[in-house]
């Protein structure tokens, strides 16, 4: 395993942090919870800005921090993104991008200035000053900064929180494309669930201090009441790429096995995309149906039947490419149609949300 | 020049060294105890504060007073020396270097303490992060985001020793070329009613305590400014 941490620590009279964790070996792992929760805390020690007495981290078979013994910040080569502006407001956009570039040996560095600044489409700030830039372009930076220093392991402390949502929307590729193909291990702190949904691939709920479960986001999107959900209820998220549109304003969604049709404006970026789905926007025919408006009908089998609450039930299956996708109906509707186990049935699919 | 006599240029002259060296050593030891009273509020942290400000309240001579006990030839310092066969620091260059260093330590930590406060902590832990080691990140980060305050802290503490009088009559004496400085020799001058070289000397220390200070609110205002 890639990164392992326990730690207890005790801060002030009411909070205390009481962690023992191990994380993926690779991709997107979120922490997620309320504010005040100590997911940024546990980012903290995991970075070395915290030397708490005690706590253990490894990494990779490296000893971190374990006993007396504390690799300092500056020899853990991790990339750290803050929430808010963290560039160093007396160097020039270059300056901040070299930073760590210059100060990491040629034989480590991994990726070439000009190549993620192109990337980052920053390449045309670089001689700005730092108070030139906006809100969404210092996130950029800041993320180029921490790309060019070649870590081990990237820490975001929620780096999309403090921009508006405009801004978030035009910075959430440059995220996405990151933890699809940088290669290297990703740990987002955040508290929205859109961000989980969108980028995660591994979980740790976190709550008061505790670790409440990690979970794969398949798993916890398979479970009704996973904690991602909040109040607008279980959701599913597909994986797929998004095609041109082919004249009827609708863009093609899906691989080889699938295929949905959404309403976007936005063109289609390269790579994967994700949607979400509420459940409640989904209803359940045993047969395909002709003559209704619903666009997108998708064969699925039964996997799994939740009751979810007095007179409601969560239907999860199986569609032709293996996601899952879920469907909350009346319990009385499920009686009359007999749903059961590894049954085939299509879900039509009112209404879909491009996570971007 | 200016009708000073050799004995007003040696006290000028010991004057500044005494100036010079002081802030240069308050600016290497002021720097990492204002940022670690920068890091946050625990009850050392206080104790510390208060003992640094103490130079602020006391009377110079009470300061005077403990220094020539522990630095003289039977104090714990002084007589530590004086078996190491040494000299000890009573009525010394050395002693009154010692006592304005901890004389004007308010003068260099308080401003540092509130430049480190205002930049916070989170440019030394990017540069932390972004490989840089601790002596790295002092010169390439702290120092130039907190040059203010380094201006601020090196022009007070060196007019702050400038102005010290009580605190050298108690530990140096008044031997020329060694202890005497400016404030004491116009001390020596208004004593022999030589108004005339006292007048010279005071208005000269006036001129160019104003001008410092002058400088020095100019400069911070300048540096808030480009903070904004």
């Amino acid at each position: 395993m890639t990164l392992a941490v326990r730690a207890r620590w005790r801060r002030g009279a009411d909070f205390t942090l009481d962690v023992d964790l191990e994380l993926a070996p690779s991709g997107v792992t979120a922490l997620f919870g309320r504010s005040g929760c100590g997911k940024t805390s546990l980012l903290r020690i995991i970075a070395g800005l915290e030397r708490t007495s005690d706590a253990e981290v490894r990494f990779r078979g490296q000893r971190w921090q374990e006993g007396r013994h504390f690799l300092p910040l500056h020899r853990r080569r991790v990339g750290l993104v803050f929430q808010e502006h963290s560039l160093l407001a007396h160097l020039s956009v270059r300056g901040n991008l070299l930073y760590g570039y210059r100060r990491t040996p040629a034989r480590q560095r991994r990726h070439h200035p000009d190549a993620v600044t192109v990337i980052l489409g920053i390449n045309g700030l670089l001689d700005r000053r730092i108070d030139q830039l906006s809100g969404g372009q210092r996130q950029r930076v800041s993320l180029g900064r921490a790309l060019l220093s070649s870590p081990q392991l990237l820490l975001l402390d929620e780096p999309m929180s403090a921009l508006d949502t405009q801004t978030r929307r035009e910075i959430l590729p440059f995220f996405s494309d990151l933890a699809a193909h940088a290669d290297v291990p990703i740990v987002l702190v955040t508290h929205s669930p859109d961000e989980v949904q969108r980028l995660a691939d591994h979980v740790v709920f976190m709550d008061d201090g505790r670790i409440e479960c990690v979970e794969s986001l398949k798993d916890t999107l398979a479970r009704p009441d996973s904690p991602l959900f909040g109040n607008s209820g279980p959701a599913s998220v597909l994986e797929g790429r998004l095609l041109a549109g082919s004249g009827d304003g609708l863009t093609r969604f899906g691989n080889d096995r699938i295929e949905l049709f959404l309403q976007t404006s936005q063109p289609p970026p390269a790579g994967t995309s994700r949607l979400s789905i509420q459940s409640s926007d989904v209803a359940i025919s045993t047969h395909r149906l002709a003559g209704i408006s619903v666009l997108n009908q998708l064969e699925m089998t039964i996997r799994q039947l939740d009751r979810l609450r007095p007179g409601r039930v969560l239907v999860t299956g199986n569609l032709a490419d293996g996601q899952a996708l879920s469907a909350e109906i009346t319990e009385h509707s499920a009686a009359r149609l007999g749903l059961e186990h590894g049954q085939r049935c299509y879900a039509l699919i009112k209404s879909v949300a491009l996570l971007d | 020049m200016f009708g000073l006599s050799p004995a007003d240029w040696q006290a000028i002259e010991v004057t500044l060294r005494l100036c010079f060296y002081t802030t240069v050593i308050l600016l290497i030891i002021a720097t990492p105890i204002a940022w670690w009273l920068a890091g946050g509020r625990s009850p050392a942290r206080v104790a510390v504060q208060a003992v640094v400000a103490l130079p602020l309240v006391l009377p110079p001579t009470v300061l005077g007073f403990y220094l020539l006990i522990v630095l003289g030839p039977r104090g714990f310092i002084g007589g530590t020396l004086e078996n190491l066969g040494l000299q000890h620091l009573a009525f010394s260059f050395e002693g009154i270097l010692i006592a304005s260093v901890i004389y004007s330590m308010p003068f260099a930590v308080q401003p540092l303490t509130e430049a480190f406060n205002n930049l916070g902590r989170r440019p030394a832990e990017v540069a932390g992060s972004l490989g840089a080691g601790i002596i790295d990140r002092f010169f390439t980060v702290i120092l130039p985001l907190t040059k203010g305050g380094f201006v601020v802290a090196a022009t007070l503490t060196f007019a702050h020793t400038l102005g010290e009088f009580g605190v050298i009559l108690m530990l140096g004496g008044s031997i020329p070329g060694e202890t005497k400085v400016l404030s004491v020799l116009i001390y020596d001058h208004a004593e022999a009613m030589n108004y005339q070289a006292a007048h010279r000397l005071s208005f000269m220390l006036l001129v160019f305590s104003f001008i410092t200070l002058f400088l020095v609110y100019s400069f911070t205002r300048r540096f808030e400014v480009a903070k904004v």
